[in-house]
């Protein structure tokens, strides 16, 4: 695909074509905010199912101030955004530095802080994470030159480093793969990441060939204590279990017999994708995964269209963050992936997450209303 | 615009995860579904089984024996409690506070039977409830059931329980019940009829075992009543008679350790009481039994498990043997007060010479050197077989074939290696064995005129309503004796009670009834007392073990039983 455009021509050429010129700014990408909207009231009523009507409430609010997160986000500038960055990225790391001595442990993980509010700081870093790469990647008509890429691959490494102390392996790897995406986008040069590709998949195998299994499967427990609590299997087991007795159709929302016996833990949150599997059957776990496939296709887009190096990196950021989050999330309820402690974006129970995924898809109404702006590196 | 070949990448990637993640939906979902959807019901449903009210035992008079009342049972279940944290210690804690029993005599009942874990303990299946009171009174249960929250994994469900109407009347026959299945008696012989057919209940559980709601329900199939030829009455005068024997026997100094009555019909093999001592209480089976306190519970019936010399009543048999080899039944033969085989004296009983009589005389008076003669003779001639097998012939050295799980099978020795075996053999002493019932079912031979039965206690399999599913009849033989030999014997024995010995015991008695005396001696202990007796419809039989001579102790006893029936 080679996605050659005038910058003043707008991505949405059915669009903006009927107001002539293209417009400054594009508008807002009504496609992007509905599939948003879609999963997250999906979501709602999964926690609903799964979690009660309490718990959907809660999930509510989270929702709307998600969507007010969104709305704000989509109405800024993305100059202005950019100018903010460095505080806001500040923040984040202060709060991810104070859950270490202060926060709450949930599943071994210290990830929780309670600020009269509780919520997961890594949640709202995962946010700055997107906005402070960007900037030292953001580089002109060639790429960012090695420089860059060392600058951003440092920024990312406080969090990164921050989170693995608390310790969140599934977070951790989150930030890792928003990072490669937008090192991927930003237009470095191949050597470059060649060289990276080479240099992490060394120390993989250096890993790898030097440990045990036995020491790679405690490396993984110290790393993320919330994968598999009972060590038996048991959660990988049960997932699989309700997924598939839902066969081609589901059983039908709310009648789900393994969801309402609880037989999955964590179900309402990580594993809110079994209630999909049991309750609307193959079909219904299809739509999810085309609409999360929708979503980040109109990402992509967005990137595309953005003229603004820095944007574009934030929207394969964002975008990377996205995808890498749910296939991780959906793949270990099918059994394809190890278990750690990831919420399926938008879906999930969990106010931090709904709101920062929402706030992510802010990010992309922004890059894409100030897609013609030229933002220098 | 840089490198808009990297944004393929991303859309490559993301294309493949969708493919990878629809292809394993797909498998799991629709190919491998209906595997996940029976793992699923697995985990979710359970089957509790429902205990079928157990059928009734019943006397020959439609009174019952055994019956059940419904009354509230707590009961634990076990997986539950495994399950949880601290394996149910502070439930069985609690339980045993409401129950007002200490903790350990509690969590005994809950473990499970097997390997070093002796009694008590549940024997049965850990999914099924394990009731660890028999009966608790009503606010106890109601305690319980409103402080669910305290007790999880504890049950007060309204539970049939065995009843025993007339207390402990013919306990060993009518056997008990663990753990819903018959042990032993008429409980475990008839444990098919009895017990009916449990039925299912299937539950929805939730992931800690709660209850959802119930899925379905096949109710149980209650079990039939079993009817017996046993007569409540006659049971209880013939236990009160043996018991009251025992206590004379002692009182006279006697051992007197233990001791049973048989009470059949002579015409048609069925039991009409059958009496052992030592007995017990059988509602100790509903409160849970102690390892010691079951260790020392007399479950032996002694009418059919406690085997013993016969002595005199054995001469029947020897009279029979004689009268096949040839020897005149009203001949004249001596009766000295001791015979010599070989270099032995064989004493006569008390030692006394009685002079001469025929072989009628000599059952009446029980005259023992005529058959040391009798028997030493054959034995000289090698003919002495006829003597083992005439008295195998009435069923001796054999199990009855009685409807009851256990039996002894008593012992009828050869007779030809040494002098002195067959002269101790026709007197039914050395190391000749009966059981009670077997020399019940040999006197009704008698009485009826040659057939042996394989004695039966149930009569018949009816089901609640009434309908009779099966009627039992005693299977029979026939007695290698002929008619007028067996009609001599009976009515040689006809003047025991009248003139012979047991003239003392039966003075006054107005009914006519024939039967002899038998007094074993068993070298170290005590004689064994035996009265075998008959009219034409009932044999009854008494033995005392180291209860002394058959006309001082198991005489009176089958008196006392005489005088119940006749009544």
């Amino acid at each position: 695909m080679t996605i050659v455009r005038d910058p003043h021509l707008g991505g949405r050429s059915w669009v903006s074509a009927g107001r002539g010129w293209a417009p400054e700014r594009g508008g807002v990408d009504w496609v992007l905010a509905g599939v948003a909207v879609t999963l997250s009231g999906i979501g709602l009523l999964l926690v609903w199912s799964s979690g009660g009507a309490e718990l959907a409430r809660r999930q509510g609010v989270a929702v709307g101030l998600g969507l007010v997160a969104m709305a704000v986000l989509a109405r800024l500038d993305l100059r202005v955004l950019r100018s903010f960055t460095p505080v806001f990225s500040l923040v984040a790391a202060v709060l991810l530095a104070a859950v270490l001595p202060l926060g709450d442990r949930v599943n071994g993980a210290r990830s929780w802080l309670d600020l009269g509010l509780r919520f997961q700081p890594s949640e709202l870093a995962k946010v700055a994470l997107v906005l402070v790469v960007a900037v030292p990647l953001a580089h002109g008509e060639h790429g960012p030159r090695a420089r860059g890429v060392l600058a951003a691959l440092g920024l990312a490494g406080l969090p990164i480093g921050l989170i693995m102390l608390q310790p969140d392996l599934g977070t951790a790897l989150v930030f890792t793969a928003t990072t490669a995406g937008a090192v991927l986008v930003s237009g470095a040069s191949k050597r470059l990441i060649a060289g990276l590709v080479l240099a992490s998949a060394g120390a993989v195998a250096w890993l790898v060939t030097v440990a045990r299994p036995y020491q790679l499967e405690r490396l993984a427990v110290l790393l993320d204590p919330s994968a598999d609590p009972d060590g038996s299997g048991y959660t990988a087991a049960q997932a699989k279990i309700a997924i598939g007795s839902g066969g081609l159709l589901g059983r039908g929302l709310f009648q789900g017999e393994q969801t309402a016996g609880g037989f999955v833990p964590e179900q309402h949150t990580d594993f809110i994708f079994t209630v999909a599997g049991e309750e609307l059957g193959f079909a219904g776990c299809a739509v999810i995964l085309l609409l999360v496939t929708a979503l980040l296709w109109r990402g992509l887009r967005i990137a595309a269209a953005s003229a603004s190096p820095y944007g574009r990196v934030v929207a394969g950021a964002v975008v990377s963050w996205l995808a890498f989050q749910a296939f991780v999330n959906v793949g270990m309820t099918v059994g394809l992936m190890p278990i750690t402690g990831l919420p399926l974006p938008f879906v999930s129970f969990g106010g931090s997450a709904t709101i920062a995924c929402l706030a992510a898809v802010g990010l992309l109404q922004c890059v894409r209303r100030t897609r013609s702006a030229i933002i220098s590196g | 615009m840089p490198r808009p070949g990297r944004l393929l990448v991303l859309h490559v990637v993301i294309g493949a995860m969708l493919i990878t993640l629809l292809g394993r939906l797909w498998y799991l979902q629709v190919a491998d579904g209906p595997a996940y959807v029976r793992a699923a019901a697995e985990t979710r449903v359970r089957t509790v089984a429902i205990a079928p009210v157990r059928g009734r035992i019943l006397d020959a008079t439609g009174l019952p024996l055994v019956a059940n009342r419904t009354v509230p049972v707590v009961a634990v279940d076990y997986m539950a409690l495994t399950h949880q944290a601290d394996g149910g210690r502070a439930v069985l804690a609690r339980l045993a506070e409401v129950l007002r029993e200490p903790y350990e005599r509690v969590a005994e009942r809950v473990r499970l039977c097997g390997g070093e874990v002796r009694r008590p303990c549940w024997p049965g299946s850990p999914y099924q409830p394990i009731p660890v009171a028999g009966e608790v009174d009503v606010p106890t249960a109601l305690q319980i059931t409103e402080r669910q929250e305290e007790f999880p994994g504890v049950s007060t469900e309204l539970q049939p329980i065995r009843t025993y109407p007339l207390g402990p009347a013919a306990v060993h026959t009518l056997g008990y019940v663990q753990a819903g299945t018959g042990q032993d008696g008429l409980e475990a012989g008839y444990d098919r009829e009895l017990a009916g057919t449990p039925g299912r209940r299937d539950v929805v559980v939730g992931s800690t075992g709660e209850v959802a709601h119930v899925l379905r329900e096949i109710p149980p199939v209650p079990g039939a009543d079993l009817v017996t030829s046993l007569d409540a009455r006659i049971q209880q005068v013939s236990e009160r008679a043996l018991a009251d024997a025992i206590a004379g026997a002692r009182r006279r100094g006697l051992p007197a350790d233990s001791g049973a009555a048989v009470v059949l019909e002579a015409a048609t093999g069925r039991v009409t009481a059958l009496a052992a001592n030592p007995s017990y209480n059988p509602e100790v089976w509903t409160g849970g039994v102690s390892q010691r306190e079951f260790e020392a519970l007399p479950l032996a019936s002694r009418a059919v498990l406690g085997q013993w010399p016969p002595g005199s009543t054995w001469k029947v048999a020897s009279v029979a043997a004689a009268a096949k080899a040839g020897y005149d039944l009203s001949a004249s033969y001596d009766c000295p007060g001791n015979y010599r085989v070989g270099d032995r004296s064989f004493r006569n009983f008390g030692g006394l010479a009685l002079g001469r009589m025929d072989l009628r005389e000599a059952l009446v008076q029980s005259c023992d050197t005529i058959f040391y003669r009798i028997a030493d003779e054959l034995w000289a001639d090698r003919r002495d077989g006829v003597l083992g097998e005439v008295a195998k012939g009435f069923g001796f050295g054999a199990r009855t074939g009685v409807d009851l799980p256990s039996e002894a099978k008593g012992a009828v020795p050869g007779t030809g290696d040494l002098p002195g075996h067959a002269a101790n053999f026709a007197i039914g002493q050395g190391d000749v064995l009966v059981t009670p019932l077997q020399l019940a079912r040999a006197y009704a031979a008698i009485a009826n005129g040659g057939t042996l039965f394989s004695p039966r206690v149930a009569k018949a399999v009816v089901r609640p309503g009434g309908e009779v599913i099966r009627t039992i009849t005693p299977p029979s033989g026939r007695v290698p004796v002929p008619p007028d030999v067996l009609a001599f014997i009976r009515d040689a024995l006809t003047d025991v009670p009248r003139t012979g010995t047991a003239a003392t015991a039966f003075t006054g008695f107005a009914h006519s009834i024939a039967g002899k005396t038998g007094t074993a001696e068993v070298s170290g202990r005590a004689d064994t007392s035996w009265f075998a007796s008959f009219d034409q419809r009932h044999v009854v039989v008494v033995v005392v073990s180291q209860g002394g001579t058959g006309a001082e102790t198991a005489a009176p006893a089958a008196r006392a039983i005489w005088e119940g029936i006749s009544l």
